[in-house]
């Protein structure tokens, strides 16, 4: 019983942190390591400017 | 088969109960109607149609087949293209596509009862909004992503394209004008609002600062301190409001604050992003999400009683908030809760990079939709439960019924909505406002509405901090999507000026950031400043206009998507945005025609401008409105010619989709579809991105 809600509960905050992207660095690492092992993968304030920049670069938001 | 019984029987049951639940609010008459019929009659409504309209749609017309990779698969580059668990997609989309439309839309719809705007939000989300959100989100998965212009000019030519280029262009003019004076008719006279709205700014940026360069990323905290710091901007402002040396400071009528909002609008559109519109997007999206939540649970465990009758005298056209008939208006001012344009801009280009799989297009393109619908109907709720006198006291223009509280008072009244003075100056006390008079926007009856259930739910000591928090949360977004859209309108100015000077194409080369990202400021501040200066109230004129534009720029989906259907040989079944697409043109054309040719001076533009000119001809205006009238007669032809313009662009494109649906099928070439070819998905099931 208390290792189902643990698991619920760490399910769950998986989940806001993937919503929120609080875990994007991790998954970049995750990818770049996966994928471009080759090169050295951006910081963490480098990762987060980045991808900052790329997601104003359309349009966003409605009414 | 006994599990197919049981459904059976839910699904008949939901039907019988949804069924009751629209009966009893269509039929009701006379004492009032608990809310929780609204809540049940929507869920139940939105539910049948997710199951049985929304999955045929996917499985017989638009033949999902999660087989196949999606584009998110086979571009994924890391970032933009990056197949996602659907529960993220879902909240990213909904974030995205819910703003405060659904908010303020419903609210100034209730002035025609409470029926035609209710119906209209649930027949017009399931038919309409929701399968336009769908089809374009499926149509633009199966073409790598591409936004809906791009979907326009491949599917229809040239003409499509630039028409859904300029009517996206003038929308979010238009919107950003309209949401500028929603915020401004909230903060005039109320140091306590404009202190609280002036103070997230400084919050913003703090959080910007705090992820950018601080703690670099870490976005849960980050949006948690500023969460927090926000309440206290609410507290913080109910001090100031009682500080006499301080309170003057931000005690303002209507005109300075609309400067300070266009001059705001450009800092903004000129400071980097991660400064002020990243952490204010991420605060609003919690503020939004929160409210929201809060907002249903407060409906369902307190059950207000709707007091607002069925139908109002109104639907006559002489409303008012705003002037017009309940047809065609009704279904123009509840733009985004039943069906919007701007939401196609969302589900083409932007989430069709996340999908993982063709299967979740149902749940994120319909259930978005779905649930923002469920949004506008709770919006609805709050605005009706409100006793009707003080709802019309709150929302009428003091052009309309007078400046004066005890005359304007009387004049309600006498619509048979008893208000008194004192009752309202007693509630403006209790919300801690000087006066709740002549608020026309949505947003202050929504935060009376809002405080008032929150109050009784969790105590009533506490109802100015609930007003204040509504007032300041709806700001909140409110000017989130400010900044956001004045920096697409630059990146699309930008875009087609860069076809002339490639120069100033360049979204990075300041002094082409700066003249592109004032003239859009100088664009929708001029339409603010005037529906300032309105003494009609601006959102009489440019709500309508906003709804209009909205609708249209749908109808250009919908476009796309039947001319997409038919040439895929779907012509039997392209009725599903066929129906929607010719409901909007009958709509919106109506529309325009009556804010064309009406002799209403609040519904024509032509009637206003020509009473107007008499009136200054004969020198009956006082001084003070005699020195605006020019500029009012101006911008009553301007307003004309744009919704002139707006029916010329929708029907330009109707014409166009169906003279390449006849090309089509009488054989003739027409631009070939352009989906991209079938390529097997190689996404194991329970892999991670299902996590």
């Amino acid at each position: 019983m208390g290792t189902r809600l643990s698991s619920w509960l760490s399910r769950c905050w998986r989940g806001i942190r993937r919503l929120s992207g609080d875990d994007a660095y991790e998954r970049y690492l995750a990818h770049h390591a996966a994928c471009h092992a080759a090169n050295a993968p951006l910081s963490r304030q480098e990762y987060f400017r980045r991808s900052e920049e790329q997601k104003w670069g359309g349009i966003r938001r409605c009414c | 088969m006994n599990n197919k019984i049981a459904s059976g029987v839910i699904w008949i049951s939901i039907a019988v109960l949804g069924a009751s639940a629209l009966g009893g609010i269509a039929l009701h008459r006379g004492e009032s109607i608990n809310a929780l019929w609204f809540v049940a009659a929507a869920l139940c409504t939105h539910a049948l149609a997710y199951r049985f309209y929304a999955a045929w749609i996917t499985a017989k017309v638009l033949c999902v087949d999660e087989t196949r990779a999606t584009p998110a698969e086979r571009l994924n580059n890391g970032h933009d293209f990056l197949p996602t668990n659907k529960w993220i997609v879902f909240g990213h989309h909904f974030a995205a596509i819910a703003g405060p439309g659904p908010l303020v839309g419903p609210t100034l719809a209730a002035q025609f009862g409470y029926l035609p705007g209710t119906l209209w939000i649930l027949a017009g989300a399931v038919l309409g909004g929701c399968v336009q959100d769908m089809v374009t989100l499926f149509f633009s998965t199966r073409r790598n992503g591409r936004s809906l212009g791009q979907m326009a000019r491949d599917e229809l030519g040239a003409i499509g394209g630039i028409a859904a280029l300029v009517a996206t262009m003038l929308i979010m003019v238009i919107l950003i004008a309209v949401l500028g004076l929603v915020v401004v008719n909230a903060m005039k006279h109320s140091p306590w609002a404009t202190s609280t709205i002036a103070a997230t700014i400084p919050v913003a940026m703090f959080i910007g600062l705090y992820m950018r360069s601080i703690r670099p990323g870490r976005v849960l905290e980050g949006s948690l301190l500023g969460v927090a710091l926000l309440l206290l901007a609410v507290a913080g402002g109910g001090w100031i409001d009682h500080q006499p040396g301080l309170r003057e400071l931000f005690d303002h009528p209507a005109l300075p604050l609309a400067w300070a909002v266009i001059a705001y609008g450009f800092a903004a559109a000129i400071l980097p992003v991660w400064l002020l519109l990243a952490p204010r997007d991420y605060l609003s999206t919690y503020m939004k999400l929160g409210t929201v939540v809060l907002l249903a649970l407060a409906i369902v465990w307190l059950q207000p009683h709707v007091q607002m009758p069925a139908l109002t005298q109104f639907t006559d056209g002489s409303g008012p908030i705003f002037g017009g008939k309940v047809f065609p208006f009704a279904f123009i001012v509840i733009a985004c809760g039943a069906i919007s344009g701007f939401h196609a801009l969302i589900s083409s280009g932007t989430t069709p990079k996340l999908l993982s799989s063709e299967r979740d297009i149902r749940m994120i393109g319909y259930g978005g939709m779905a649930l923002e619908s469920f949004v506008a109907i709770m919006a609805m709720v709050a605005a009706t439960v409100l006793d009707p006198g003080v709802y019309f006291a709150i929302n009428s223009p003091a052009g309309v019924v007078g400046a004066e509280a005890t005359a304007a008072a009387a004049k309600i009244s006498s619509w048979g909505f008893p208000v008194s003075a004192e009752q309202m100056h007693t509630l403006a006390q209790q919300m801690g406002e000087a006066t709740l008079f002549a608020r026309t926007g949505g947003a202050p009856s929504l935060a009376v509405g809002m405080a008032s259930i929150f109050g009784s739910a969790f105590g009533s000591g506490l109802i100015a901090l609930w007003y204040h928090f509504a007032i300041m949360f709806e700001a909140v977004f409110i000017l989130t999507t400010l900044d956001a859209g004045t920096r697409v309108g630059r990146f699309m100015l930008q875009d087609i000026l860069g076809n002339a000077w490639p120069k100033l194409g360049e979204t990075s080369w300041y002094p082409s950031v700066l003249l592109t990202s004032g003239a859009v400021v100088v664009a929708w501040g001029y339409f603010l400043y005037i529906g300032v200066i309105d003494p009609n109230g601006g959102i009489n004129i440019l709500w309508p206009l906003f709804g209009i534009s909205n609708q249209i720029l749908a109808a250009i989906a919908l476009s796309v998507a039947t001319g997409i259907l038919v040439k895929s040989g779907k012509l039997r079944q392209a009725w599903i945005t066929g129906l929607p697409l010719a409901w909007l043109a009958l709509i919106t054309t109506s529309a325009v025609w009556e804010k064309l040719t009406s002799s209403d001076v609040r519904v024509g533009f032509f009637a206003a401008a020509h009473s107007l000119s008499d009136k200054l001809a004969a020198g009956t205006l006082p001084p003070a409105k005699a020195a605006v009238a020019p500029t009012l007669i101006f911008n009553l032809q301007l307003d004309a010619a744009l919704t002139l313009f707006f029916a010329a662009l929708l029907w330009l494109i109707i014409i166009d989709m169906l003279r390449i649906c006849l090309r089509h099928l009488n054989g003739k070439p027409v631009p070939p579809l352009s989906e991209a070819p079938h390529q097997a998905t190689q996404l194991e099931e329970a892999a991670w991105a299902r996590d």
